[in-house]
């Protein structure tokens, strides 16, 4: 077990990931510390996305992908022989640029992941729980058995969020959760996040900068290895405070200046 | 990328550049009315103020809006946060050179304690700073942002001159106490010019490195006016 647990709940060593005969992403060696933020930024392409599905194993779903080095998750790392990945993704949950709700109720909704998992408790009581965790319950306490679909987007993804926590992850992966949703349903994305990293750490891929600046307490600034590569690393990880008022390196200076490329 | 911020940006530069060569044209002028004592040139100079202020509040606006309309990050936010606060420390000298005026418009038809030697020279060596500081900041130079705050302690060498020369009158006789107040007055807003100096030096280190921390002149312990005064 690493010395350092308490403190980092994902920790990358060497990571790198493959697609093939592509190497997505090279050697990345981040910590990624608990009941925080972590925002991954950088230009399109970069591999960010791919670095974030690392976390919990969902590249695998991708046929040919592989990684090399390791992502420990409390010290333990996630690629070893006999961790079972539906274990992972329970552990660390998902939720996607596009709200994804099954086509059910609300209620089954949230109350579904937890079942499959084997949840004895009230099933009613932790419904209510992630709903009001998720922002959402006083918008849908009257109408739990309509459809998920019939909800607005900033909704929708509000219900995912809650779907994620039913599971009681300890890890909430987050690919541009915001990006389809309009300024006022992103805003309380945003806020619903502050609220979320008391019980839950988080980890959030976005193309705006100016929401990685506001939501988040660390940065992990993304780019092309090179300018022949098509491979992305970590080249600077750093309190967000500081990558966005001074950066250590020039690339991330240009990024965030919107002076790159 | 990103040409009109450029531009936006450089427009910014030129127009601080402006504003700082109005505060130092206006402290010159206002200390040679001063030992001339020409009224209507400090009446003309004292206009001159609101002139100032309004470029303050123009530049003030200007980085407002770009603020808004650009999210400007790391290097280009330091450089607009510190436009907003050295317009600010040149709106501020401005009124140092107003007060002069006011000083010269006050004194009426009462002649000059003495002929203005160390003041003039106050002002010179204050707006000499002023002018290669400001340069300083438009070309991020950092080594003369660092350098020029020594020569402060050339103007508060030259304030306690001056504070000791007045004195020596007052001693010598009490109801000179108002013309001597009058001219340290003066000589007090002139140093408070050049301690701002050091200001736009700390902002121009900021800007470059984003290092943010107090310059302090070598011997600012002990020619810090206040301290003078309890002695």
């Amino acid at each position: 077990m690493n010395a350092n647990n308490d403190q980092y709940v994902l920790q990358t060593r060497n990571l790198s990931v493959y697609y093939g005969d592509f190497k997505a992403v090279t050697d990345v060696n981040i910590n990624i510390p608990r009941n925080k933020i972590t925002a991954i930024i950088g230009p399109s392409g970069c591999g960010k996305s791919t670095l974030l599905r690392a976390f919990n194993r969902m590249n695998e779903l991708v046929p040919g992908s592989r990684v090399e080095g390791e992502v420990l998750f409390n010290g333990q790392n996630l690629y070893a022989k006999d961790v079972d990945p539906v274990e992972v993704r329970h552990r660390i949950g998902m939720v996607f640029q596009k709200p994804n709700p099954f086509p059910k109720s609300i209620y089954e909704n949230v109350a579904w992941g937890a079942r499959i998992h084997g949840y004895r408790g009230n099933m009613d009581e932790l419904v209510e729980r992630c709903l009001v965790q998720a922002a959402l319950w006083d918008e849908v306490k009257d109408i739990l058995h309509r459809s998920g679909l019939a909800l607005s987007g900033g909704q929708q993804q509000r219900l995912c969020i809650a779907r994620a926590i039913a599971v009681q992850p300890e890890v909430i992966l987050m690919d541009e959760p915001a990006s389809a949703l309009d300024p006022i349903a992103t805003l309380k994305i945003e806020e619903l996040m502050q609220e979320l990293k008391k019980s839950y750490t988080i980890v959030i891929v976005t193309h705006n900068m100016q929401q990685a600046a506001r939501v988040s307490d660390y940065t992990a600034m993304m780019m092309l290895v090179d300018e022949h590569s098509r491979s992305g690393t970590v080249i600077e990880f750093d309190e967000t405070h500081k990558i966005f008022t001074r950066p250590s390196d020039k690339r991330t200076e240009d990024y965030v200046t919107g002076r790159f490329g | 990328m990103r040409k009109s911020f450029e531009s936006d940006i450089q427009h910014l530069k030129d127009e601080l550049l402006v504003l700082g060569s109005m505060v130092e044209q206006m402290t010159l002028e206002a200390v040679d009315a001063l030992k001339k004592r020409d009224i209507d040139a400090a009446h003309r100079l004292y206009a001159m103020d609101a002139q100032i202020n309004a470029r303050r509040y123009a530049i003030e606006e200007q980085v407002m809006v770009l603020i808004a309309t650009q999210q400007p990050m790391a290097h280009d936010l330091r450089l607009l946060a510190s436009i907003l606060e050295i317009a600010g420390e040149l709106e501020r000298m401005g009124d140092y050179a107003k007060g002069i005026c006011t000083i010269n418009i006050r004194m009426g038809e009462e002649p000059l304690l003495k002929p203005l030697i160390d003041i003039p020279r106050m002002a010179q060596t204050g707006v000499s700073m002023l002018h290669r500081a400001l340069t300083a900041f438009v070309n991020e130079d950092v080594e003369v942002a660092r350098s020029i705050p020594q020569e402060d302690d050339i103007v508060d060498e030259l304030y306690n001159q001056v504070y000791r020369e007045l004195m020596t009158f007052v001693l010598r006789d009490p109801r000179n106490i108002e013309r001597a107040n009058w001219l340290l007055w003066v000589a007090h807003n002139l140093e408070r010019l050049a301690d701002r100096v050091t200001n736009i030096c700390e902002r121009t280190i900021f800007t470059a490195t984003g290092e943010l921390r107090e310059i302090k002149a070598s011997d600012d312990e002990q020619t810090s006016g206040s301290q003078r005064l309890s002695q």
